[in-house]
Order: C-alpha cells, then structure tokens, then sequence
C-alpha cells in the first residue's frame, strides 16, 4: 500500500502535530521508502504476539497509600497554575 | 593527563583510605568535564562539585543519560519540549547510585528521545567524538560515551538502550557499553521511549566498571511493574577463564558489515578460539525481519509515550489560547524535532484501526520468532559473538547524506536482541569498533566474564 500525502496530514492531525507542505510531502516520501522496505515482515513467520521480550506476571499490591509528591512539588514545574491546580485551555 | 588518570578500582582504594583530596577531585574532574564538554557537546547540565561520599562508590563520578529523572537537576532527553524540566524526583537508578555513594556528575547529551543512531537528532547541540571530531559519538547514548572516552579520570556513565544506543556509541568511541536484560534494572524515573524495550544499562572504560555500575542499579524495584524478580548482587566477581566457552558466530551479521569491521570481529573471535573457547557459525534465520519488527514496535509505543507531552504539567509551553487541541497542536509542533514527529506518525499510522494487524501485531508475532531463535541458539551455546555495528563511527558529511532509511539500516546488528531483551556488551577491539557479545535473560555474570577475559587478552 502507498501512503499519500492525505494520509500524512490524516495521521498528524490525531497525533496533535502541524505539519508544513513541505514537511509533508518529506514524511510522505520517508514512510513510503520506510514500509516499502518493512514489506518483509509480510513473509515473515509468526507466533502468538511477544508484547515483552520477557513473560511478566499482573502485579498487585495492597491498596495502601504511599508517600507522593506534594501539590508544590507537583506544580512546580509549570506556569499555568492557578490555586494549587493545573490551569489548561478550555475543552470545549 | 591529569593526576587523577587513575583506574575506578584504584579510586575506590585511595578514596576509601584518604589518599585522595576528594574536593580537589572533585573540582577538577567537573573542571575538565566543563572544559571537554564545550569543545565536543557532550553534557546537557553539569553538576557543581561534590563533598566527600560513602561507600561503595566513595564519590565516584557517575553522569547520567539526559532521559533519566535526576532530582533538581534538568532532564530533557535531548528534546526541546522537556526544556526546563526540573524532576521532582530521582529515578530508582539515579537513588541507587546516590545511595552507593556516587556522584551524579551532570546529564549526558543524547538524541532526542533516544530517535537516533548518531546523536545528530539532539536538540542541544550534536556531540562529537573525542578521537576525531569529525565522527560521530554514535547515538543515541552519544554524551554518556563521549564522556567516558575523552577525560582521563575514574568515572562510569547510566546510559538507556531501547535499539541499541549503549552499544552503538560504546563501540564508535571504544568504551564498554553494557545493556542488561529487560527488567534487571528499574525504570522507574525514565523518560520512555518504547517500554517493552527500554533498558537503562552502563557505559564505562573496562567490563569491571560496567560490573560494578550493573551491581548499584540493578535488581528489583517496586516502583516498575515491569522490573523482574530478581535481588540485587555483586556482578563484579568475574570468572577470568576462557575453556570450554562455546561461541556462536551467526553468518547473518557479517552481511553488509564493513570489510574492516569483519576482518577485526573475526580476529577477536579467533582470539577468544586461541585461549581455549570454541566457535561455531550458526544462522540466526529471523534477523532479517527484526529491523521492520523493531521499527514498527518501537515507533508504535514512541507514539502513545509521547502524546503525553503537551506544554501542560511540565517542559515547554506557550500561552493558553484556543482550545484543548488547538494548545496541545501549537507546543507540541514546536517542541518536536524532525525525527520525533517523523517517528510519531510512523508509529501512530501502525496503530491505525486498519493497519494495526498488518503491521503493529505483526511486529510483536515475529518478534516471539525472533526470542525463540535467540533462545535456540543460546541453549547450545554460552555466547554469541558479532560486530556490534556494521561500520566504523562515520563521519557527519557521511550521516548527512543517509535518507531516514538508510539511517534506520545502521541498527539492523543492534535490534534484533534488543527485540528479545537479552543482555549483550560491547567490547572495543579495534579503532571505532565493537565486539558484541550476548548471552541468554539473566546471564549478565557469565557474559560479563567472557567480555572481562576478552578484553584482558585483547
């Protein structure tokens, strides 16, 4: 399959990123040569999927509260505060 | 040469006993990283000196890759977006270097989020290689490298391998480069890149050091659900005997690979064969799909990691204008360098609804292939032995000309283990190249044995 440049803009619009016409019409040309050379994954054998290249275990914990970081701490690393809260834009 | 050009195992001694004025040590040593690091781009943020420290590490210098949370001091994995981020907290491997009494010297420079085999993808200035500043440091460990390579003083580097970035840039600047198995040391506090291969490991001068680093930051730790049940130990008592090692030699990897690279891979191995271990060649039939399969994981997990970054909680941000999608838009096209954004709708396209059968479940199905082969070999065999990338650190007039690809195609040595989450080490064994060595999950103290015996033989 070929990627278009419909595509490009599609995906980067649900990836939150703008995109110029010129880069664009690069990623396009990139991921085309990239999946035309990943097409040998096609023949490839498969097994049950590995989502870890080592078999883990759920692992549970008693639903006790621990120490975490304070409300400064938490709020420190930002300008848009307000009252001890993270201030964003508006959702709607 | 300073006065401090002394061994990590000397420093212990003379730091341990007082031999050593730890402040003037000190001093010196951020002196001289200060010093290398304007000329060649190899830290991010430098440490003021340190006080005199406990044991085990007695102060010892310790940088630290710039994708791993250290308290108070900036950590920004060589992007733009996390400009300014200050941590609140340590990762569990920076705790633990503390707690041993290490000094966490800086952070060390880096492709952007690890996207990258030559650390040109960094936001903050490209790091150059000590023995020619023409090459590349190798990526997307490049600082962490660069570092241990270029100042004469006892010191070992935290660096991260997600596809190969400890090896890579311990072999073009010819240091060790350690990368254990997934899980044995906690993530906790890194910055991810793809989380079923991010793996934070240790670049140091010799195997000794990258044994004594392993011994500090791995075991298991709660705070990482994915960390592995396994206690801490001492990696440091390495067995210095070569007979009766059995080595494979996959014939895969010495295709493409530099006529130089061979040549000195395959004395090495004789080497290893004239000091009493055997060699045999054996193929390892999925490697040719792990480069599609690592790329395709890799970017898909990259993809959702990075959706997090949104100019909110912390790092860049920008004024609040517009609404929730028109904000995180604005931060985030331009706190993404090239390779990041290019890495993110590769990734986010394999996960589409439609696609994500034919490529991202794909990935993970020939990746269980992939394990099983390794696991196959390793059965039979103590150790594999390869080049660890197929050519010599290139120079930047080189890199330019490689289109994203071609680029890519460096790593096809480095992900297919990397796929499996075996531990492996690069050893240098010729100028700008590495001997990589793997061995089976959790074989950390054999591999580190054969690569200590190596090197002494060398």
């Amino acid at each position: 399959m070929k990627i278009t440049e419909e595509t490009v803009e599609r995906v980067a619009k649900l990836a939150r990123i703008e995109l110029s016409a010129r880069e664009v019409k690069k990623f396009e040309k990139d991921l085309n040569d990239i999946l035309t050379a990943f097409k040998t994954l096609d023949e490839a054998p498969t097994a049950e999927p590995s989502f870890q290249p080592i078999k883990l275990g759920n692992v549970m914990r008693d639903d006790e509260p621990e120490q975490c970081l304070t409300n400064e701490e938490a709020l420190r690393n930002t300008k848009h505060k307000e009252k001890g809260f993270f201030k964003g834009p508006k959702a709607v | 040469m300073t006065k401090y050009n002394i061994s990590v195992r000397e420093f212990l001694h003379k730091s341990k006993s007082g031999e050593i004025d730890y402040d003037d040590f000190s001093e010196a040593y951020i002196k001289e990283l200060s010093a290398v690091s304007k000329k060649l781009h190899l830290m991010q943020t430098i440490a003021k000196k340190s006080q005199a420290q406990e044991p085990i590490l007695y102060g010892l210098p310790v940088t630290v890759k710039d994708n791993i949370c250290t308290k108070g001091m900036q950590s920004s994995a060589g992007s733009k977006i996390l400009d300014g981020y200050i941590p609140p907290f340590d990762a569990t491997s920076v705790a633990r270097v503390r707690e041993a009494g290490g000094f966490i010297a800086g952070k060390t420079n880096q492709d952007e989020f690890g996207f990258g085999t030559f650390s040109t993808n960094s936001a903050y200035g490209i790091p150059k290689n000590p023995f020619d500043p023409e090459r590349s440091c190798g990526g997307s460990s490049g600082g962490a490298a660069g570092v241990i390579a270029a100042l004469q003083f006892p010191q070992i580097a935290l660096a991260e391998s997600t596809g190969g970035s400890i090896s890579c840039p311990a072999a073009f600047c010819n240091v060790v480069g350690l990368t254990p198995t997934y899980g044995l040391v906690s993530r906790y506090g890194l910055i991810d890149y793809a989380n079923s291969l991010d793996k934070i490991g240790v670049i140091a001068k010799d195997v000794h050091d990258a044994a004594l680093g392993l011994s500090v930051v791995a075991g298991h730790d709660d705070k990482d659900s994915t960390s592995l049940d396994v206690q801490r130990k001492d990696y440091t008592r390495l067995e210095m005997d070569m007979k009766g090692v059995r080595i494979a030699v996959p014939k895969e990897y010495f295709h493409g690979v530099d006529s130089g690279v061979e040549k000195n891979v395959w004395a090495a191995i004789k080497k290893l064969e004239s000091n009493g271990a055997t060699y045999q060649e054996v193929s390892l039939p999925t490697t040719k799909y792990a480069l599609a399969a690592y790329y395709i994981v890799a970017t898909s997990e990259a993809s959702t990691n990075l959706s997090k970054f949104c100019g909110l909680r912390y790092g860049a941000s920008d004024k609040i204008e517009g609404n929730f999608n028109d904000y995180f838009t604005k931060v985030r096209t331009a706190g993404f360098g090239e390779e990041a954004k290019r890495r993110i709708i590769l990734g986010t396209f394999a996960r589409m609804s439609g696609y994500r059968e034919q490529y991202y479940m794909k990935a993970m199905r020939v990746r269980t292939q992939i394990i099983n082969d390794f696991k196959k070999t390793l059965k039979a065999f103590d150790v594999i032995a390869a080049p660890t990338m197929p050519v010599t650190a290139p120079k930047f007039t080189e890199i330019e000309k490689l289109t994203p690809l071609q680029n890519y195609q460096m790593d096809v040595l480095t992900v297919p283990v990397n796929l499996a989450g075996m531990p492996h080490i690069s050893v240098p064994c010729a100028d700008f190249t590495g001997l990589h060595l793997i061995g089976d999950h959790l074989e950390e103290q054999r591999l580190l044995s054969i690569a200590g015996c190596y090197e002494m033989i060398r």
